[in-house]
């Protein structure tokens, strides 16, 4: 990239690319700031994929907004018009999801297919019959497809600013009922929350975010807009309160990153770039996230073989049991605590006699202590001393006796 | 007649074909809750074939099926790994992979000089059945002579394979399917290769959408992999009769959506066709709706599943 | 001091621990299983004797049911062995037959009661054999010995959750085997349903057959099963249900979860 480029995104970042273009980064942000918070609730209740139903759904309504406006003599292309309708035929798209998957024996994904495929393939037709209509020639509605900020209006600008603003508002008001709500509806539900209600508002919400996001994404990418903040966000935090302010900043960084992108150069469409800087923070999350990121997890999960290994291979050690598994015997060579040839080393049978001493006990504990806090914790590989005091370790070895002496030992090798 | 075999015969074979290509395996998506499989693999195709035309500079079938193909496994293989790598729920890991994806293709597209050649998103969504017309044909003797089925228009035979490769398969691995399908864990038991067959399974259902694609667009696609298999999941309660509705379903979708498109506007008074693509969708969202409303088998009977 | 026969198998290398006895019809060793980073399944050493009936007692989620799917490749293992009759799992699932929990597939599936324990007979019909006379009459006797022939061509979806664990017993006496494996066959049954597993188990043991069940009613162990092994993530004791199944040895599996008053009412092992 030439500097160029770069002057331009600095100065599209600082807001000094036009007054449309900062109106159109700023409305971005504060949409992205909404779906993601928004999307986060949907998200919760494992019905992300709604919102893709609610997206396509709300094409029908964009022509037949369009055909009546014309009918009623009026301009076909006004941009609150075309939303209205949008959203009404997305409301009616979300109610027949809800419908058949509640009264008929399919599941949700397929009424949510069934749903987007439908409502889509009848806006596509409704689109050419516009085509067809001698206002309609230049009516430009396949925009609402992928979304376009080149050459848009002032007023189109502005009403999505003030959208993005009032959605985050409602997000902020009504962040709490969300939250308990897509954590435990049923306990929502018993706290006196109404869980109809709030369910309704996440999904006008949801609606609202789609609608707004149509001019700028596009009906088929703004539920990325929804779906990738949260999940990004869930790789960061355990706590559902946190998820929505982590989602909801990200998507607002990828907005207003992705508006200020797309206005530094010709041929970057707006709508692809936001995603693609959302999908970005996302891989970095997937890959990096300190508890539930890959490299963690990797790591982790090595961690915790070696440890199972290690274990039984010193637990057959003790027991004078031969050992068949490969990387169980690759990491006692690894540690010195057998030698080559299979025999322990000294350093391995005082390992294994502390190991089989540490199963010995949780013998003894078992049966000891009723309590389920303690003898619920055995897992195999958690030490004894973990879990008990030193007194009480004291006690089950005075049951146990004392220590027997023990004598060299082969691992043995696979036949 | 004529003017029929020249200008609707063969959009007509072409969209059944394309209808019972994706409604085969829509019937195992749907029964094994991956339907939006189908909707992911149809939004990916895009970027595929635009990947494909930067490497080769061309737009030509093989190429374009390829990259288009590749696309859909490395959407699915992607889709695999955020879910088990993230532990995200399917449907998520879907929606993040497919949107990235097509906006990728999307900005590609922007990027490239496509002036000359004929691509766009608009094209990739809705196709032209229309325009896949039999120009060499004078009638319905055509259909026996050399000459004028040279000219046939290449979507036809190449549909015509991806139909017959899809229901061949879907017949040898008939049992397979249906019991990893049921009791994937009961399968793995009997020694059935599970995680192969289903990997198998969206692969084919890739073939259907990147052979359907361009002849049909993506919108067919998705209806054609979930509208029929569903209606058709109302009306019986056997595998083997789901699957011989959910063809019918697609026929009549792909026939009466063709001849609506094309006729019904003049019916109205109208003077212009409209999408066919469209319409094919529609009515197989008819279907669907008056199998929700009437269907035999309409309501749940079994214990859900757990889990 | 090392025994002579450790000092022996140090000298000429050979293994200590012997290879699974080529008649145990199941063995497992060395064997854990995880889930979410934790085991489930501690180093599990198992030996089933030959025609017994095992009774898999233990804890909910000690790790029962991720022992034998673990064994059977289900799910995997983070380290471990199976031996089938001598075999490695592979060459041996022919002589396996696996008997889910009910809970773990979709009822409403499109699909008759006959062709599930049709499905039992994939081995023999392959990919595309015909379903002839002979296969359909041997699925229908199958559902016969389970009380269920009058079913054969319901949904089954219109079946109660016992009739479709008799359903699943069907299909897995199809599948012609020698070893029987159960996850939970008892599980929220009519009692006529569970008469009508426990004769057949019993008349699988009259014909040398091998049955292992993971099972979770403590009452029944000794009327139903000969052998038992008790699994709280680790192997407590196995043995027969005569000299294992004591008060002592369900006191270590259960922990606090059972009070000793309910042990006392349980008809235990004399040990």
């Amino acid at each position: 990239m030439d500097t160029g480029f770069w002057q331009a995104f600095l100065a599209a970042l600082a807001l000094q690319a036009g007054y449309n273009s900062a109106l159109v980064a700023v409305g971005a942000g504060l949409l992205g700031a909404a779906a993601g918070a928004g999307g986060t609730f949907l998200f919760l209740r494992k019905r992300a994929l709604v919102s893709d139903a609610v997206a396509h759904a709300t094409l029908p309504g964009i022509g037949i907004a369009f055909i009546l406006m014309v009918m009623l003599g009026g301009e076909g292309r006004s941009l609150p018009g075309l939303l209205l309708g949008s959203a009404v035929s997305a409301t009616v798209g979300l109610f027949l999801v809800e419908w058949i998957a509640r009264r008929t024996r399919l599941p949700e994904d397929a009424a949510i297919g069934a749903v987007l495929s439908v409502f889509f393939g009848f806006g596509i037709v409704l689109l050419t019959v516009i085509q067809t209509m001698s206002s309609g020639r230049q009516a430009g509605l396949e925009s609402f497809l992928l979304g376009s900020t080149a050459g848009m209006l002032y007023a189109d600008a502005v009403t999505i600013a003030v959208g993005g603003a009032l959605c985050v508002g409602v997000v902020l008001l009504l962040r709490r009922p969300m939250t308990i709500v897509s954590f435990d509806p049923d306990w929502a539900a018993a706290s006196g929350v109404s869980v109809r209600g709030v369910d309704l508002a996440i999904m006008g919400l949801v609606m609202a975010v789609t609608v707004i996001g149509l001019k700028i994404v596009g009906l088929i990418l703004v539920v990325a807009l929804l779906i990738i903040p949260p999940v990004t966000a869930r790789f960061w935090t355990e706590r559902t309160e946190r998820v929505v302010w982590i989602a909801g900043a990200l998507g607002g960084a990828a907005g207003y990153l992705g508006a200020a992108l797309s206005a530094s150069a010709p041929d970057l469409p707006t709508g692809p770039l936001i995603v693609l800087v959302s999908f970005g923070l996302f891989m970095l999350s997937l890959l990096l996230a300190p508890v539930r990121g890959v490299a963690a997890a990797l790591w982790r999960h090595r961690r915790f073989q070696h440890d199972v290994h290690r274990r039984q291979g010193l637990l057959a050690l003790a027991r004078r049991e031969a050992i068949f598994d490969r990387l169980t015997l690759k990491v006692l060579r690894r540690e010195g605590l057998i030698r080559p040839d299979g025999v322990e080393t000294p350093d391995g049978a005082a390992q294994a006699a502390k190991v089989l001493r540490d199963e010995k006990r949780w013998d003894v504990a078992r049966r000891v202590y009723r309590d389920e806090t303690i003898a619920g914790r055995y897992d195999g590989l958690t030490s004894i001393e973990a879990v008990l005091t030193r007194d009480e370790i004291a006690e089950l070895d005075r049951r146990l006796g004392p220590p027997v002496s023990v004598g060299p030992r082969i691992a043995g090798a696979v036949p | 007649m004529n003017a029929f075999v020249q200008l609707d015969l063969t959009p007509l074979l072409i969209g059944v074909l394309a209808a019972i290509a994706c409604a085969l395996p829509g019937n195992f998506l749907l029964l094994r809750r991956q339907a939006l499989i189908g909707d992911a693999i149809s939004h990916v195709v895009l970027p595929g074939i635009v990947v494909a035309f930067l490497v080769t500079g061309t737009i030509t079938t093989w190429p374009m099926m390829l990259g288009a193909g590749g696309a859909a496994i490395v959407a699915v293989v992607l889709i695999e790994a955020v879910r088990r790598l993230g532990r995200i729920e399917p449907g998520a890991a879907m929606g993040v992979v497919f949107t990235a994806m097509f906006a990728a293709g999307v900005l590609l597209l922007e990027q490239t000089d496509t002036s000359g050649v004929h691509i766009d998103v608009e094209h990739a969504l809705y196709g032209s059945l229309e325009s896949l017309i039999w120009l060499s044909a004078d009638g319905w003797g055509s259909l026996l002579d050399p000459v004028a089925l040279a000219g046939l228009p290449p979507e036809l035979p190449r549909m015509a394979a991806a139909a017959a490769l899809i229901a061949l398969l879907t017949g040898v691995f008939w049992r397979p399917l249906k019991l990893s399908t049921f009791d994937e864990g009961f399968a793995a038991t009997l020694g059935l290769p599970v995680a192969a067959i289903s990997l198998g399974l969206v692969v084919a259902a890739a073939v259907a959408a990147v052979a359907a694609f361009d002849a049909v667009g993506s919108i067919i696609v998705i209806a054609m992999f979930i509208c029929p298999p569903a209606a058709a999941r109302l009306m019986t309660n056997r595998l083997e009769r789901q699957v011989a509705w959910s063809v019918a379903f697609a026929t009549l979708s792909a026939v009466l959506g063709y001849v609506l498109a094309g006729w019904g506007p003049l019916w109205l008074g109208g003077t212009h066709a409209v999408s066919a693509a469209g319409m094919i969708a529609t009515v197989s969202g008819v279907i669907l709706a008056l199998a929700c409303l009437l269907g035999p088998h309409r309501a749940r009977v079994g214990a859900a599943r757990e889990a | 001091m090392p025994s002579a026969e450790v000092r022996l198998a140090a000298e000429d290398g050979r293994a200590m621990r012997p290879a699974a006895p080529v008649d145990s019809p199941f063995a497992v060793q060395e064997t854990t299983v995880s889930y979410g980073g934790k085991p489930v399944v501690f180093n599990v050493d198992f030996v089933a004797p030959p025609n017994s009936m095992v009774a898999i007692v233990g804890p909910n989620g000690a790790g029962k049911s991720s022992l034998l799917k673990a064994a059977l490749g289900i799910v995997p293992s983070v380290s471990g062995r199976v031996t089938v009759f001598g075999e490695p799992l592979a060459k041996a699932r022919r002589r396996i037959a696996y008997v889910p929990q009910r809970a773990s597939v979709d009822w409403d599936f499109p699909t008759r009661v006959i062709d599930v324990v049709l499905m039992g007979m994939y081995r023999e019909l392959g990919l595309l054999k015909l379903v002839r006379r002979a296969h359909r009459e041997h699925a229908t006797a199958c559902l016969a010995r389970v009380g269920m022939a009058d079913f054969a061509d319901r949904q089954i979806g219109q079946l109660s959750g016992g009739q479709q664990q008799r359903v699943f017993l069907a299909r897995a006496l199809a599948q012609g085997a020698d070893l029987y494996l159960l996850d939970e066959p008892f599980a929220g049954v009519d009692a006529a349903t569970e008469k009508a597993i426990i004769d057949v188990l019993k008349s699988l043991k009259a014909e040398r057959k091998t049955v292992i069940a993971v099972h979770h009613d403590l009452a029944t162990v000794a009327d139903y099963f000969d052998h038992v092994l008790l699994v709280n993530v680790r192997k407590i004791a196995d043995g027969p249900v005569a000299t294992t199944f004591t008060g002592e040895n369900l006191q270590a599996t259960y922990g606090g979860r059972l009070a000793t008053a309910h042990i006392d009412q349980l008809k235990l092992a004399s040990a």
